[in-house]
């Protein structure tokens, strides 16, 4: 750790390991191993791969650490299994500080990842006492076991196993003793289960009836074994699908859409789920449903804003939507629809009427923004520059090519001549894991870039990316990892 | 007629990918009264060609396009539409073009659709019509060439090309190419090697037919430059520090700058060698106002890229449709050597003098073409 005395090697390797540490951080928000506009996914893997392994070996507590940052999935799972995997090479010390953290970040993410984990654990054979002690405590903290054995039978047969769990008294809701064990490993054994869900599994398989009493996705299976019509089994299971489910579904009618979903409140989806939705709409059904799409954005923006909220003073923002935002076909439209989310909560953060917002096709209607054409990045920047803004947000992908490289030239001229005393802030937010450069693309030295996955995360990002500056020490960027992590353990995962 | 005349079309900067530099062409507006169709064929693009009554012609054949002068926009094709034979064409063995597709019978049960259309075969008109230079053979029975070339003439001939999936960097360069706004064709560079052009009349048949320069034919020396080739140097914008650079209008100025420089520092690139080459074109096909043409380089030797290619043109000559092949160097040997060799009429000491050579040279350069079967072999 460096202190404000030490100079010289010690301060530059302090620097160096601030700057892995946000290279880390850049990646692990968004890189997901899938395919990008770019680059395939087997290279985007094994840049991950070297990725994790180094930070892992060279930085382990920021490793951990990262835990509590606004990290994906994908990387949030591939973080703990790191760290059980290599449980040795922890201190006492550290393995209880991880042990918080990994607890407080399973209880986060989605059960499916969370079985999926411990099926990779399973396969890696990582069976230490920590290992054991953390599935019990995260199955024991699931509301309800018989739906987790239906729903995620495989998963929790796996978890059970591994982990020599005793399966009496598991959850709050739990079934009659031996149920559950009867269930998942002697199927057939008892004519009939006590608890409603089990025996409606036990039944789907010859009664119609008894599949809609299921959860929806195994529902699925059965009325398809059944052979039922989908429609049908679509409209009836609305009910009791979650609201992902029913945004899903409803796209598949061959009527097109409802124009107000079923059962579904725009209002209270996260920002950019919601943009993604809207994105996933054709532009007439935008243009149709307007006032409703828009008026869902809005609330959605303000909620995500919350306290910072008009406390951006003037803002410009430059968004990208250029073919190369419509992502790639397992991220479709995933840069567009952070754009999107972007512009929205900008205007939510910006002082009320002080908001500009610049598309690459000059585009003035956001709603009906398709990904299309260049990307004259450079021009926007002076445009956006010329409004005098407070704060400059830029959202791109890092690929300037009309021409190449205007932008950044742009900005460390601006930077350099105009504005010195930095009267405007300027970051750069960049959706795109570029696999070659282990991080993501920036377009100039002389502006912060921070990685970005969903755009409720803004306002962090942007504290993040100060110290990408090279302006604020290494002391403070741990001192902040250190804040983020104990508030997020103490809130055991929520935000 | 014998240049391509691009008017209408305007270069605008290219995008560079590893090896592979596309250069978009855009049109002020689309040619009025013509669209382009692509019609797929089962059979994962083999497929054979009746080329008149008892020719074949065994190609790799994609896909086709479906020319609609109609004025009324999308249309299915007219299957079975034939390539009308040019009357005043007599070569000697010269087949007439009928093109049919006989591993498609099926498709002419469909009913044929009335209307201005016409379905031709890209590329494969072009080469086609290269691989048919001067088919018969000799004309005369002079004494040096074999029993086999008088009856047969060069048949069979074959040409070898690459299909663009294996033009490495050149399907990733497609796919993250941002098409501009009215693009309605592309200058592919190999290399920063000339090698391939594509025009359509309209930019929204440019965006379905876009994914398809995968599926076309490149020529051997394409396919070795953008293996072995380094990557291109890409334009970089750099803005000198200079006194006018305090305010926001000065960098405006200066970007402004940059950008005009980008734009021209791809005029040069432009083709050159496809626009001043004099070319043979022959008429394949009139329909309305428009004319389909294939054409043939002068096989001169000076170094300079050779392409052959189809064209549509309309009244005033000015491209509606165009696509083009490079021919690799043995390519153009091979055309130089038949062009001379039939030039001469096929006798091997007037050849040999027309070329500067003496005949045993000849001979050998004739062999060393792939042509060896053609030639009577002399004792001592």
């Amino acid at each position: 750790m460096t202190t404000g005395t030490t100079t010289g090697a010690e301060g530059r390797a302090g620097l160096v390991a601030a700057e892995d540490v946000l290279l880390f951080v850049n990646a692990a928000i968004t890189a997901t191993g899938q395919r990008e506009f770019r680059t395939q996914a087997y290279r985007q893997r094994l840049s991950l791969d070297f990725l994790h392994a180094y930070v892992r070996v060279n930085y382990r507590r920021v490793y951990a650490t990262s835990l509590a940052l606004d990290i994906n999935d994908h990387n949030a799972a591939r973080i703990v299994r790191g760290l059980l995997e290599h449980a040795a090479d922890a201190s006492v010390e550290e393995r209880r500080a991880e042990g918080a953290l990994i607890a407080a970040r399973l209880a986060k993410l989605p059960p499916q990842r969370v079985y999926r984990l411990f099926r990779e654990l399973r396969a890696a054979r990582v069976n230490n006492r920590r290992t054991r002690a953390i599935m019990r405590d995260w199955l024991a903290a699931r509301p309800d076991a018989a739906h987790d054995a239906v729903k995620y039978r495989a998963g929790l047969k796996t978890a059970v196993r591994h982990a020599h769990l005793r399966l009496d008294g598991l959850g709050t809701g739990a079934a009659p003793d031996g149920e559950l064990g009867a269930f998942l490993f002697r199927p057939g054994s008892l004519p009939r289960y006590a608890h409603r869900l089990l025996d409606a599994w036990r039944r789907a398989h010859y009664e119609q009836g008894a599949v809609g009493e299921l959860p929806f996705t195994v529902a699925e299976g059965f009325a398809a074994r059944h052979g039922m019509k989908r429609e049908a089994f679509v409209e009836r299971m609305v009910p009791r699908m979650t609201r992902l489910e029913r945004l899903r579904t409803q796209g598949e009618r061959a009527d097109g859409p409802p124009d107000p979903p079923a059962g579904v409140d725009l209002t209270v989806m996260p920002l950019t789920r919601l943009a993604l939705y809207v994105l996933s709409l054709g532009r007439q059904a935008r243009a149709r449903r307007r006032e409703e799409l828009t008026g869902a954005l809005r609330a959605a923006a303000r909620r995500a804003a919350g306290p910072h909220a008009g406390s951006w003073g003037r803002v410009a923002a430059v968004l990208d939507d250029s073919y190369s935002s419509s992502g790639s076909g397992e991220k479709r439209r995933r840069p567009l629809a952070v754009a999107l989310a972007c512009h929205f909560l900008l205007e939510a953060l910006a002082a009320p009427g002080a908001y500009t917002p610049l598309w690459t096709t000059g585009t003035s209607d956001p709603l009906l923004v398709v990904p299309w054409g260049p990307t004259p990045l450079g021009t926007r920047v002076v445009d956006a520059l010329e409004h005098g803004p407070d704060r400059l947000v830029i959202v791109s992908d890092g690929w300037d090519n009309a021409p190449p490289g205007l932008a950044g030239e742009v900005l460390r001229v601006w930077r350099a001549r105009i504005d010195p005393d930095r009267r405007t802030a300027v970051v750069h937010v960049n959706p795109v894991y570029d696999a070659d450069g282990f991080d993501v693309r920036r377009l100039s030295a002389s502006v912060p870039t921070a990685g970005i996955r969903d755009a409720e995360d803004l306002p962090a990002l942007v504290e993040i990316a100060r110290f990408s500056e090279g302006r604020t020490g290494s002391a403070e960027l741990y001192a902040y990892l250190d804040r983020r992590a104990a508030r997020f353990t103490e809130t055991g995962g929520a935000r | 007629m014998n240049r391509l005349e691009l008017t209408g079309l305007a270069v605008r900067p290219s995008q560079v990918w590893g090896g592979i530099r596309l250069v978009p062409l855009v049109r002020e507006r689309p040619v009025e009264g013509l669209r382009l169709h692509r019609e797929v064929y089962a059979g994962g693009g083999t497929g054979a060609v009746r080329v008149g009554a008892r020719t074949h012609d065994t190609s790799y054949i994609p896909h086709g396009f479906v020319a609609d002068w109609s004025g009324e926009g999308a249309a299915g094709a007219a299957y079975g539409t034939q390539l009308g034979a040019d009357d005043g064409r007599s070569r000697p063995g010269g087949p007439a073009r009928v093109l049919r597709l006989p591993r498609h019978r099926h498709h002419r049960l469909a009913e044929r659709q009335a209307g201005d259309r016409l379905r031709f075969l890209p590329l494969h008109l072009a080469l086609e019509g290269y691989l048919a230079l001067h088919f018969g053979g000799p004309s005369t029975a002079w004494e040096e060439w074999s029993r086999q070339a008088l009856r047969d003439g060069l048949s069979p001939r074959a040409e070898d090309a690459y299909l663009g999936r294996s033009v490495r960097g050149l399907g990733d360069a497609l796919r993250a190419f941002e098409i501009h706004p009215g693009q309605c064709g592309v200058l592919v560079y190999a290399a920063d090697a000339l090698a391939a052009a594509f025009v359509v009349p309209h930019p929204d048949d440019y965006r379905l037919l876009h994914p398809t320069l995968v599926e076309d034919l490149f020529g051997e020396l394409v396919h070795q430059y953008a293996m072995y080739g380094a990557p291109v140097p890409e334009f970089g914008a750099r803005i000198a520090d200079g006194p006018g650079l305090r305010t926001v209008a000065g960098l405006r100025a200066a970007a402004r700058e940059q950008e005009r420089a980008w734009a021209e520092a791809h005029d040069t690139l432009f083709a050159r060698e496809l626009l001043d080459t004099s070319y043979g074109f022959e008429r394949v096909y009139r329909m309305g106002g428009f004319t389909l043409w294939r054409f043939l380089p002068p096989f001169v030797r000076d170094g300079t890229g050779q392409h052959i290619g189809e064209t549509v043109t309309d009244h005033k000559g000015r491209v509606a449709y165009l696509k083009t092949f490079r021919l690799s160097e043995a390519q153009i040997r091979r055309g130089y050597l038949l062009r001379r060799l039939a030039d001469a009429d096929w006798r091997l000491p007037v050849a040999a003098r027309a070329l500067g050579t003496g005949e045993t040279e000849l001979r050998r350069r004739i062999s060393g073409a792939g042509f060896a079967h053609l030639l009577r072999h002399r004792e001592g």
